[in-house]
């Protein structure tokens, strides 16, 4: 396998590149000393890994719990709606996380309109007198993480549930199985690389989020990072502690993916016929569907519809935005090209794991998707001094050469932002892709080469073309990510230039996040088109391959 | 087809959105600031106006000294700004700012208000208030009552580590020394009704809630609800509480600053120490008071009357550099007595 060497050493480049920041935080974080430590082991991290491990397992259960669930109510049975929820129980995704817990602490708080509503239907004249359990806790967060992130299980599982389940759960059913038991013992078990991978990705996102967690009052481990960095400007301890946290993520991945090397169900080359749905009809079919909203209701309408509401106010009261317009191409063509660029290194690094397999690629894989485990503002602040170290050296070679004085060439540039992304985002197309190549047999691979195909040739004339709908899956998750994505924008845009969620943010911080609500409101529905297309390629991605 | 004109508009836009631009020239001045340039937009306007030099802005909520300091000598910063004296004695200890040495600087800003090797300068001021529901009667309330068992389970604050938080308990520090400011900061979380976090905005809006009584906040938020500048809503939450100037017991009204200081490799110098100039200015400052409520730092200028509305501020009488000293010991504090948990 000559050519396998070359992919493998593109693999390697790949994944030095999402190390990079983390070396470099790693140096920061020598440049310290352990002083801190008896005072974060006391004091801190308890509490904080007590109510991180919470948050996780409870985001974690609901996440599979609500992902599953839905996945298998459309999938097993048919009924009035069904297809309505088949793509809407994807729309929480259009909508960040600290959006959502704006909204809520909005929709919930004492002054705010369900509570008030509930005083006048009751006749009570005081909130003291009619108290609600308070958004701003664990549990709070968790609901409002956990109702924003189950489409990643949704997702997954949805697609799995589509391809593969139907000649084993067919025959649980022909042996007498019931529902309950033919989800629990065979869907279930079917379903957990997909719930896996779907969960993961959600409790990445549950690790590093601090807008909607430091909303909420709720102490995580990156809060704590955070306010070592921030507040006491110590960027080293800050560096320690995060790097830390990565390490345990790495581990619990590791594990997790250990437990899963024994469970592997591989109908991949055969034709997998779609199971059959049980038809639900009358009141079983209401239900069913009622059921099914509940989620699209919690994580997308209500939050949607209080944003509309406060929009329409805002907009009466103030006008369109007038840097608007701006900010959003900014946003979708910065998410664009990062889009490309991300899906093309997913590529690589799945198919090097392909064609050269071993420890070497294995691992280069594994690295480059490490980047979605570490909070955005410190993978950003990571970058900073290779991209610093980067421009002045290229920039005085430039300068021996034509003269003048050329500044910055990578910071405060567009090409920051995208590796920015890229360094984030690569998990999650490198982990539809990877689904996607595992679908196509390597018997494949081997007839192509001995028809004389290079590697580059047997992905350019045979993979590709059946990756297709797996590709613009991955994409459109990306995309996504790409135009929510805050920290690592607001740290290293240049200068003038605003994305929405920069524009959300800062306006959010000028007065009252009310008055970024038009903004918010442009997020989502940029991410609704995105959503929605994922949708119908989320079903070819589970069609049979022809 | 395109055609090569078009190709190298495009490939011209390609390549300026990739790459960083080129140092600026000479009529423009580069603003990175923490604070969110919106509220100051008005001065900036105003100062491109009459100096006809440009202002380019970004907003860096945190990090700002990270990548200044990563982006070196080629750092296109000219001047940098922050809504803490913190955060700004933090870009001074980092080696990021030049002193600049300017009579109309230290005629605008008082030396309490200024480093006195003229390397950072603040521009307008915000006092640390006591929100409260109406019906109190809170007269010459200090910050030490704040933790009187009497407020128990009737006191808002935000979180214990936010910079604003880590000011104050340094400032009772500096006051009171170490051990007192303990007690206290147990006290107020023993007072505590919810969770400390959210925003000085959410203290308000639990008052009105009646989720607590009594909370911290700075003052010009209120200003810009009783203003009406953020809609009708708003107005009418920043009616419902009442403000009162709290002050220490041996001395005034604990003040935070914004400020400026002009980049240690400002590739526009002279455009950055005019832009200082003009924002201490008594016209500039006038602006501080009436779009942003905050108090002017420059005599010759007024608070706004909904600011003036709330008494008489009398600032604290210690240096910000003396409070300053303590802040990483009071962040630690808050983090020992887990004052967030």
């Amino acid at each position: 396998m000559h050519s396998g060497r070359g992919w493998s050493f593109a693999s390697l480049l790949v994944a030095a590149l999402v190390l990079l920041p983390l070396i470099a935080l790693g140096a920061a974080a020598l440049r310290g000393d352990a002083s801190l430590w008896p005072h974060l082991l006391q004091h801190v991290l308890p509490p904080t890994l007590y109510q991180t491990a919470l948050l996780l397992l409870g985001v974690g259960a609901l996440v599979i719990v609500v992902g599953t669930g839905s996945a298998w109510l459309v999938s097993a049975y048919d009924f009035r709606g069904r297809a309505l929820l088949d793509w809407a129980l994807l729309l929480p995704l259009a909508v960040p996380t600290y959006i959502v817990a704006y909204a809520y602490m909005d929709l919930l708080h004492p002054i705010g309109p369900l509570q008030s509503g509930l005083r006048a239907v009751l006749g009570i004249d005081s909130p003291r007198d009619l108290r609600l359990p308070d958004i701003r806790s664990l549990g709070g967060c968790i609901f409002v993480l956990g109702f924003v992130l189950y489409p990643y299980v949704y997702l997954t599982t949805r697609a799995l549930f589509l391809m593969q389940s139907a000649t084993l759960i067919e025959a649980a059913r022909t042996l007498g199985a019931g529902p309950r038991t033919v989800f629990v013992r065979v869907a279930l078990p079917l379903a957990r690389p997909a719930v896996a991978v779907g969960a993961s990705l959600a409790l990445m996102e549950t690790i590093n989020d601090i807008g909607a967690s430091e909303f909420l009052g709720v102490r995580t481990l990156t809060i704590s990072i955070y306010s070592t960095w921030v507040n006491r400007a110590d960027l080293a301890g800050a560096a320690q502690i995060a790097l830390a946290m990565l390490a345990v993520v790495a581990a619990l991945l590791l594990i997790e993916r250990r437990g899963r090397r024994s469970q592997r169900y591989n109908t991949a080359a055969q034709r997998a016929r779609p199971m059959t749905p049980t038809r639900l009809s009358g009141a079983a079919g209401v239900a069913a569907f009622a059921l099914g909203s509940v989620p699209v209701v919690l994580g997308f309408v209500a939050p949607a519809l209080y944003l509309v509401e406060r929009s329409i106010a805002r907009l009466r009261f103030a006008g369109l935005p007038p840097t608007l317009l701006d900010a959003t191409l900014n946003t979708v063509s910065t998410a664009a090209a990062a889009t490309v660029v991300i899906v093309a290194l997913g590529v690589t690094v799945t198919y090097a794991a392909r064609v050269a397999p071993g420890p070497l690629a294995q691992a280069s894989a594994r690295i480059a998707g490490l980047g979605y485990a570490v909070p955005g503002t410190v993978l950003a602040i990571g970058l900073l001094a290779p991209l610093g170290a980067f421009d002045r050296w290229a920039g005085d070679l430039i300068e021996g050469f034509v003269g003048g004085s050329i500044g910055l060439l990578t910071l405060g540039s567009g090409a920051a932002l995208i590796y920015a992304y890229a360094a984030r985002f690569l998990a999650v197309s490198a982990g539809g892709i990877e689904s996607g190549f595992a679908r196509v047999a390597p018997s494949i691979d081997h007839a192509a080469r001995t028809l004389g195909e290079t590697a580059g040739g047997v992905l350019r004339r045979v993979h590709l073309p059946m990756l297709r709908p797996a590709l613009a899956a991955a994409a459109l998750l990306v995309f996504v990510d790409c135009m929510k994505e805050l920290p690592a924008t607001l740290l290293l845009r240049p200068l003038d230039f605003e994305t929405l969620a920069t524009t959300l943010y800062g306006e959010a911080a000028r007065g009252t996040y009310e008055d970024g609500a038009v903004a918010a409101l442009i997020i989502v529905l940029a991410g609704l088109l995105p959503v929605l297309l994922l949708a119908r390629v989320g079903r070819r991605v589970a069609e049979p391959l022809p | 087809m395109m055609t090569l004109r078009q190709f190298l508009t495009f490939a011209g836009t390609a390549a300026t959105f990739l790459f960083a631009a080129s140092p600026a020239h000479a009529e423009t001045v580069n603003l990175y600031t923490t604070r969110e340039p919106g509220l100051i937009q008005p001065l900036l306007s105003a100062f491109t106006r009459e100096t006809g030099v440009d202002v380019r802005t970004i907003f860096i909520k945190d990090g700002l000294a990270e990548r200044v300091a990563a982006e070196g000598e080629r750092s296109p910063a000219d001047v940098l700004m922050t809504v803490d004296f913190g955060n700004l004695i933090d870009l001074v200890d980092h080696d990021l700012v030049q002193a600049v040495d300017s009579e109309v600087l230290r005629a605008a800003v008082p030396a309490a208000l200024r480093d006195a090797d003229d390397r950072w300068f603040a521009l307008s001021m915000r006092a640390r208030l006591v929100y409260a529901a109406k019906d109190l009667d809170l007269e010459d309330l200090t910050y030490e009552d704040l933790a009187d068992p009497r407020w128990k389970g009737r006191f808002c604050m935000r979180s214990g580590l936010h910079p604003y938080s880590t000011a104050l308990i340094a400032a009772y520090i500096a006051h009171h020394g170490e051990a007192a400011a303990e007690a206290w900061l147990q006290g107020l979380k023993a007072n505590l009704a919810r969770k400390a976090g959210g925003g000085d905005r959410e203290v308000a809006r639990d008052i009105l809630g009646q989720l607590c009584d009594i909370g911290v906040g700075n003052s010009y938020y209120v200003g810009r609800m009783r203003s009406g500048a953020g809609g009708p809503e708003q107005q009418k939450w920043g009616d419902a509480i009442q403000v009162v100037l709290p002050r220490f017991e041996n001395g005034g009204t604990h003040v935070n600053i914004s400020g400026a200081a002009v980049a240690r490799h400002a590739p526009n110098r002279d455009q950055a120490v005019r832009l200082l100039e003009y924002l201490v200015s008594p016209a500039a400052q006038q602006l501080y008071a009436h779009v942003d409520f905050e108090y002017p730092v420059n005599e010759a200028a007024e608070p706004d009357p909904i600011t003036a509305a709330y008494g008489t501020l009398q600032p604290d009488g210690l240096p910000l550099t003396e409070i300053a000293r303590h802040r990483r010991t009071a962040s630690l504090m808050a983090e020992r007595i887990g004052f967030d948990n």
